[in-house]
């Protein structure tokens, strides 16, 4: 009841914290993609690379949260920007490598070897194979990999409030230091109904992009 | 024409050598189809997997249209030859219309003349262009799938196919169908084939020569005849089994028995019963079954005008002994 009440009377204040949780988040993944998308796609090609890129972007992912932005801090004070947006940026930059990685280059390797053969037989050049059936073909599952880095980096990027760099997580962090449950109590259920909110959307959309490649037969 | 000259593949590992395929000699003509024929395991896959570059030779040469293939870019290479595997293949992220047009798209055709050949593809297929265009390969049955897959090998115009038991898949019911459709087109298009099958009446039916394989050596290459009344070695005898003699009654029609039975020997119609018919186009295994089930061992043969041109007996089949393929008068449809 508490709470409908607290929303009620900050719910402006709310939407700015979302906007800026959503931009985090946003920008991180996109970062993410763009990096991990490619990477997992080439080491799908030189296995010997992919189990140590893999193990690396385990390990990265057993850091806790606040360990890591910790360790960006001393870091990126070298740059002046120990505190705020870029640490933030950058840790979840690197958590959403591992579902991303992993899940392209699962995707990339388990497409059909038959697809495979007949594009390769057909005269494609690796190029070709890669942008007209591999990446096609593997869409839905990079997808899947991307809907998880989405969920994770939404509640990692609440912690995210402690290193100064907004978000959702503001009402957490400030709530907790006044003992204002409520407060707390606010912050943690806009981010779950955030993070549910986006997953339902990318699953929509993950769907779609199944319903067209994935029925082989 | 495709020309194999000693071709051996050999796979090494650690403890042991395998020859998958050895020291394999012959040639495939122009417009023919040669069926690769044998157990799993034979090479006769390998060997045609050699031919666009997707398997590299151990040693000797092969030659497509007198060129040597290891002259030529692979990536060019397998664009100018078909290519048709089991499962036909199709990728399913994409249209029919997209698919049909793989290669010419690779080799960078005009939309108007792509346009143009799915058309004239489909058409080739007995496929409505339009109905299709735009719909998905999972949307197609298996016969259509593989009529999908035979149209998009064909779409450049290749003078040379290579064919995976591309029919293997199929019902025996669909499969029989295709199989005449794709002698039908073949008629039209005369492509150089090869074929691979393990399946002895299907290369009957579809081979000109058939090339047989047993752990990676070539056994016998003839035509289905020589094949199945001149087997070179017990395998082969073996393999083409004791229903040989029936099998090769399929390479014949009416029309071979008939041109060959003494015009005095000839049985008019006259008053018999002639409830048991055959067409002069039937095949010879088709109607020696007529023949059988007929209580007097007689059938009346009709001709192409549906006229009654003469009776046939079990007994007229003793003409065929001795017969050659080359002087068949007419080819089994």
């Amino acid at each position: 009841m508490e709470v409908i009440l607290f929303l009620q009377d900050n719910w402006r204040e709310m939407l700015q914290l979302t906007w800026e949780h959503l931009q985090l988040v946003g920008l991180a993944v996109g970062v993410a993609i763009l990096t991990g998308v490619p990477f997992g796609i080439y080491i799908a090609q030189r296995e010997s690379l992919a189990n140590l890129v893999m193990a690396v972007a385990g390990i990265i992912m057993t850091i806790p949260s606040i360990a890591l932005f910790g360790i960006m801090i001393p870091i990126l004070s070298l740059i002046g920007q120990g505190i705020g947006f870029l640490p933030a940026f950058l840790a979840l930059v690197l958590y959403s490598q591992l579902p991303i990685i992993r899940n392209t280059y699962i995707a990339i390797k388990n497409v059909n070897p038959e697809m495979r053969d007949a594009a390769i037989g057909m005269g494609m050049t690796a190029w070709e194979r890669l942008t007209k059936v591999e990446i096609p073909l593997a869409l839905p599952v990079i997808m899947a990999g991307v809907r998880t880095a989405v969920v994770l980096t939404i509640g990692i990027g609440a912690i995210a409030a402690y290193i100064g760099a907004g978000g959702l997580g503001e009402y957490i962090a400030r709530g907790i230091s006044t003992s204002y449950t409520t407060m707390v109590q606010a912050g943690a259920l806009a981010v779950s109904i955030l993070a549910l909110a986006i997953d339902f959307l990318l699953g929509r959309i993950q769907k779609r992009l199944s319903s067209q490649t994935a029925k082989t037969s | 024409m495709i020309r194999f000259q000693q071709v051996t593949k050999i796979y090494e590992s650690a403890n042991k050598t395998v020859k998958a395929v050895n020291n394999i000699t012959f040639q495939v003509e122009e417009g023919q189809i040669c069926v690769f024929l044998g157990p799993s395991g034979c090479g006769k896959t390998t060997l045609l997997r050699m031919v666009n570059r997707l398997i590299p030779i151990t040693s000797g040469t092969i030659e497509v249209n007198g060129k040597e293939i290891h002259s030529l870019d692979p990536i060019a290479l397998r664009r100018s030859i078909g290519y048709v595997i089991q499962q036909t293949g199709l990728f399913p992220n994409m249209t029919i219309e997209e698919n049909i047009c793989v290669v010419p798209n690779l080799l960078g055709w005009d939309r108007v003349k792509m346009k143009k050949r799915y058309n004239e593809l489909m058409e080739m297929m007995g496929l409505n262009p339009d109905e299709y265009r735009k719909r998905y390969p999972w949307e197609l049955s298996g016969g259509q799938q593989q009529r999908i897959g035979v149209a998009r090998a064909l779409a450049a115009d290749p003078p040379v196919m290579l064919m995976d038991e591309p029919f293997g898949a199929l019902d025996p019911i669909i499969r029989e169908r295709i199989q005449n459709e794709f002698l039908r087109i073949q008629k039209d298009v005369k492509k150089t084939i090869l074929f691979v099958s393990h399946d002895l009446d299907e290369a009957i039916k579809l081979g000109d020569t058939i090339a047989l394989f047993r752990s990676g050596e070539l056994m016998q290459h003839g035509t289905p005849d020589e094949i199945l009344s001149q087997p070179k070695n017990e395998f082969v005898a073996e393999f083409v089994g004791s229903e040989r003699a029936l099998k090769r009654l399929s390479l014949f029609t009416m029309r071979d028995l008939v041109s060959r039975l003494n015009p005095a020997d000839r049985k008019s119609a006259g008053k018999r019963d002639l409830r048991h018919t055959v067409h002069m186009d039937t095949n010879l295994r088709t109607a020696l079954s007529v023949l059988l089930s007929s209580p007097t061992g007689e059938a009346a043969v009709v001709d192409d005008n549906g006229q009654i041109s003469g009776v046939v007996s079990i007994a007229d089949f003793e003409r065929l002994t001795g017969i050659h393929p080359s002087e068949r008068t007419s080819a089994v449809q």
